[in-house]
């Protein structure tokens, strides 16, 4: 690890991650726990069973009162005035340039309060960029450095959870779980049912030990990444960027165009020469990794910007931006070209 | 952590097995467990000829690709094949079913750089 331990920060749970063995990482400025007793078996825990993430590092920010819509939909991409108190939505914080700060699930909790979970390295950048460009009678809270946040996932998480069994997807409630009140959010990052809680700091603790006394698995980053990229969710930071679009990373249906004016929104090229693609290695071949050549015809087209051993699927997975049109590629790994093929996304797919 | 009598050992991890001239090399308990869950491995080829020190294999886990080094100079003369289609066993048996390859000695001396495997431990901090 080169990043210095001392300058990382770490979450109430730092403690119990120890306590359970976690073998600890630096992620987006964090210590974070990458996994517990190894990522397959946490990866499968969640694709068989039910999991649970410490995911305090991300940051919350609350956005309130009358011109909050007016204001959230000239920052976003996504059709803020959709959103009923309740829902939920994932959504695109965009430069002039159309280039993408961060992405996000933005909360209507009440008809003039918003939540906006967002991604930890980025917290200072979104907080300014936002105080910058909405206006001065919004109230911006960021509630990052006393808010935690626990992600339950997984085909039987609802076991856990019953009180939120009615909650349907992308949308958030109110609960008092273990005594601590939080909000439970049908939300999550591994393609699985499962719940996103969100609550003030001290709490977390109980409520992560509530779990696990039940039953559920502790999962760290390593699975979560493994989860994500199975179901082709962008990582920003690798597959999203500042210096790249929201139609080129095939988000396309996170912009509503026809909302009226957003930041980004005149320059988002609307055909983009480049297009993030998901693929699949041809047998047996070393996992693919961020920055292996992507090679088509003889030449390089791009490169992957995330990759792995899929556990799920047993081959070789990744997502990297290729020159529109592109049909045949190869990825270069320490100089071999290895065949792999173009696929839709997401690259898992489950039988519901 | 496992650390067997009857091996020598490189800082960066291998363990070797001396027969005659033959030095037999996997890498430790203490690496499988950092590395953890193994899904790949890229012996190098048979008939190459390796330097001491030098990268001559790549073992990949879930998370990352590590370099695996020879720990003394010769000829491969054979590597495990069962890596390929199981990798795991460098998981499962790393002083075993998890060998990865065979050297021909070029120089004997160059064993007595290898640590011994209480100097191994310490090493690792056991």
């Amino acid at each position: 690890m080169s990043v210095a331990t001392e300058s990382l920060r770490r979450t109430p749970l730092y403690a119990a991650h120890l306590e359970r063995g976690a073998k600890l990482v630096g992620f987006g400025g964090w210590e974070m726990p990458v996994q517990y007793t190894g990522i397959l078996a946490e990866h499968n825990a969640v694709r068989q069973h039910a999991g649970l993430f410490d995911i305090s590092h991300m940051g919350e920010v609350i956005i309130a009162g009358p011109q909050a819509e007016t204001a959230l939909n000239r920052l976003l991409t996504n059709d803020v005035r959709a959103l009923a108190p309740g829902q939920a939505q994932y959504t695109l914080l965009c430069n002039e340039a159309g280039g993408i700060i961060d992405d996000l699930i933005l909360y209507r909790l009440e008809p003039a309060v918003f939540l906006l979970v967002i991604n930890a390295s980025h917290i200072p950048r979104d907080v300014e960029w936002i105080r910058t460009h909405a206006p001065a009678d919004v109230v911006l809270d960021n509630i990052s450095d006393r808010t935690a946040a626990l992600a339950l996932q997984g085909p039987r998480a609802v076991q856990y959870l019953p009180a939120a069994a009615d909650l349907k997807p992308f949308h958030i409630t109110r609960l008092t779980l273990a005594g601590k009140p939080c909000w439970v959010a049908r939300t999550g990052y591994t393609g699985e049912d499962g719940f996103e809680i969100i609550c003030d700091d001290p709490d977390v603790v109980t409520l992560w030990n509530y779990f696990l006394q039940a039953g559920v698995t502790p999962c760290g980053l390593g699975a979560r990444d493994t989860l994500r990229l199975e179901m082709c969710y962008p990582l920003h930071g690798n597959d999203i960027t500042e210096n790249t679009t929201p139609l080129e990373a095939g988000l396309g249906k996170y912009v509503n165009f026809d909302k009226g004016d957003f930041i980004g929104r005149d320059a988002i090229d609307r055909s983009p020469t480049r297009k993030l693609i998901a693929f699949k290695m041809t047998g047996k071949t070393p996992p693919p990794r961020p920055h292996y050549p992507i090679q088509s015809a003889g030449r390089v087209v791009g490169e992957v910007t995330s990759g792995t051993q899929s556990p799920t699927l047993g081959y070789g997975i990744g997502l990297g931006y290729v020159a529109a049109g592109t049909t045949d590629i190869a990825i270069e790994i320490r100089g071999q070209l290895f065949p792999a093929t173009m696929e839709k996304k997401p690259l898992l797919r489950k039988n519901k | 952590m496992s650390i067997p009598q009857n091996l020598k050992f490189a800082k960066s991890h291998e363990w070797v097995r001396v027969e005659g001239n033959l030095a037999t090399i996997g890498i430790t308990d203490h690496a499988q467990h950092e590395l953890t869950d193994v899904v790949y491995v890229e012996v190098p080829k048979p008939d190459a000829e390796v330097e001491a020190g030098k990268p001559c294999a790549v073992v990949e886990s879930v998370k990352a690709a590590s370099d695996i080094y020879a720990p003394v100079s010769g000829d491969i003369v054979a590597v495990n094949e069962d890596l390929a289609s199981q990798p795991e066993l460098v998981n499962q048996d790393p002083y075993g079913k998890g060998w990865m390859f065979q050297i021909k000695l070029r120089d004997p001396g160059e064993l007595n750089e290898l640590l011994s495997p209480s100097d191994y431990s310490h090493h690792i901090g056991a």
